[in-house]
């Protein structure tokens, strides 16, 4: 093996030899400094062989339409956890937890299947009431004439609130599930409380035991249209509680899945409108933008930075040959930015003319699951701050979570004016 | 020029001329009907242009081979029904000239 290329996220992003380049450093996003090398990339090398970066030796596929191509492709580019599954850390055997998204069909269409109703178009029209009273009593007590930060005040306390609902979780317990789900997705080197994968497996114990319960007490009782009762009455999922792994993974799916993404485009949609005052004025004057204002905030953020892929055969894409065992890393956040896939990427336009057309849900099998009840959640959160509120300022530079998994933000200064 | 008539989920019909090889999904889109919403701008990857076929067309539309992309991807709709198909997957030919396809209820 070669000794691994050291890579300095601070250097000069034009000038740096691309066989340097780490797109794995999750500095680049804690330090939003991403954008210029991904743009070089897209433009010399879109489909760009890194070895022993960060994060292993890995093909990062950087352009609109190739990863649509991986996207649409499961049969050569597996999700599957025992090849290295769906996020580009390698973990060991004994710490994977597999889930549906991290499995191949048929068994990820089985288990996809049983937790899908949740967010059919009926349901969430018999949500979309309880979230908006929701809202409105979070919104209206929020101060106004002083600073506070608006990510503990408004986006995890609303998708915190929601993820309760959709377990039926002990509401007065419902912090453990924003808990759970950050060390789901904590980058053991980002200097918090996970700091190894032991760590992690032991937080997620309690996890399992507070689930466990929950099961059995569902599985006990009449089917009822909760995430764990739907679980544990499905047919391809009523004996996970025997796999403890597997039904961890589940759960973390379902748990990140409701939590990281939404709370960040909540958050990342506050940080953009101020970013683009005139974007801002518009949607003032124009409520009905709320519709395209939601997608284009989700393309913006691109809360999940990537997905992995696995490839099980050889392939060619962007006219690189990809080989059986290779890992396959497909930036959403660069794709997102590919002016060949999306018209104007590089601008936050919140009236675009095809504004779903981009790559933050994934596209193809594993396609958000969740996909619409976010867009639900973002649609009334914004319409609902329209009513009340002229403007929410930003009052100072977000402070960015280290990983190269989720694109998130962890503090958002902010004031309404008095 | 070919016509279709999409009908939304609310019953309102809209009658559309399409070109010869566009998709009735294309065909949509263009002319701005409702209730589709073709994310993935053709792909068939995202199942947001769902459409059930009225069934005196469904010989001539055909339904999508099994184990196909298409097949997989309807198999993840919320309201997939036996008459389901994505409409990106519906190239239009003279055969189909009155083509009627009914929305269901939201894209998912």
């Amino acid at each position: 093996m070669n000794a691994p290329v050291h890579f300095d996220p601070l250097s000069d992003a034009h000038a740096i030899s691309l066989d340097q380049f780490d797109p794995s450093d999750p500095k680049l996003y804690q330090d939003d400094i991403y954008a210029p090398y991904f743009e070089r990339l897209r433009r010399e090398d879109p489909v760009h062989w890194r070895e022993n970066g960060m994060y292993g030796s890995f093909w990062s596929i950087t352009k609109y339409k190739d990863i649509m191509q991986v996207e649409t492709n499961p049969q050569v580019f597996s999700s599957d956890y025992r090849l290295g599954g769906i996020i580009i850390t390698d973990r060991e055997m004994q710490y994977r937890r597999p889930s549906f998204i991290s499995m191949d069909p048929p068994e990820h269409d089985e288990q996809r299947k049983v937790v899908s109703p949740i967010v059919a178009p009926m349901n969430l029209q018999k949500m979309a009431g309880t979230i908006r009273e929701r809202t409105g009593r979070v919104l209206d007590g929020l101060p106004r004439g002083e600073t506070f930060d608006f990510v503990p005040r408004v986006a995890i306390e609303l998708t915190t609130q929601m993820l309760a609902t959709l377990f039926d979780f002990p509401f007065e317990d419902r912090h453990k599930l924003t808990y759970w789900s950050d060390t789901v997705t904590a980058d053991v080197n980002a200097g918090g409380e996970v700091d190894s994968e032991a760590k992690r497996f032991e937080i997620l114990g309690q996890a399992l035991e507070y689930f466990t319960r929950l099961w059995h007490e569902r599985a006990n009782s009449e089917p009822r249209p909760d995430l764990i009762s739907m679980l544990a009455h499905g047919e391809a999922t009523r004996d996970l509680y025997k796999k403890p792994q597997e039904f961890l993974g589940n759960l973390g799916l379902l748990i990140v899945g409701g939590n990281d993404t939404t709370r960040n485009s909540m958050s990342g949609g506050i940080w953009a409108l101020n970013k683009h005052p005139d974007e801002y004025r518009k949607l003032r004057e124009n409520p009905t933008l709320v519709t395209s204002l939601v997608p284009e905030i989700i393309r913006w953020q691109t809360p999940i930075l990537h997905m992995r892929r696995n490839a099980v055969a050889d392939f060619e894409v962007g006219g690189k040959q990809i080989r059986a065992g290779d890992k396959v890393i497909m930036w959403y956040i660069s794709g997102n930015r590919d002016e060949e896939g999306i018209e104007r990427p590089n601008e936050f336009i919140i009236d675009r003319a095809r504004p779903r057309q981009h790559l933050s849900f994934g596209f193809g099998i594993h396609r958000c699951v969740g996909n619409r009840l976010a867009e639900l959640q973002l649609t009334i959160l914004w319409e609902e701050i329209l009513k009340r509120f002229p403007m929410i300022e930003l009052m100072d530079e977000p402070e960015r979570l280290y990983s190269n998994q989720i694109h998130g933000i962890t503090s958002l200064p902010v004031r309404i004016p008095a | 020029m070919l016509k279709v008539t999409y009908i939304q989920y609310d019953g309102t019909a809209h009658d559309v001329f399409v070109p010869e090889g566009l998709s009735v999904m294309r065909g949509a889109v263009d002319n701005a009907v409702p209730g589709i919403d073709a994310d993935c701008g053709g792909e068939c990857a995202c199942a947001t242009c769902h459409v059930y076929v009225e069934l005196e067309w469904l010989n001539k539309t055909g339904l999508p081979p099994e184990g196909s992309q298409e097949a997989s991807m309807l198999s993840f709709a919320a309201v997939s029904q036996p008459n389901s198909r994505l409409a990106c997957q519906i190239a239009m030919t003279p055969e189909l000239d009155g083509l009627v396809v009914r929305l269901p209820e939201g894209q998912h």
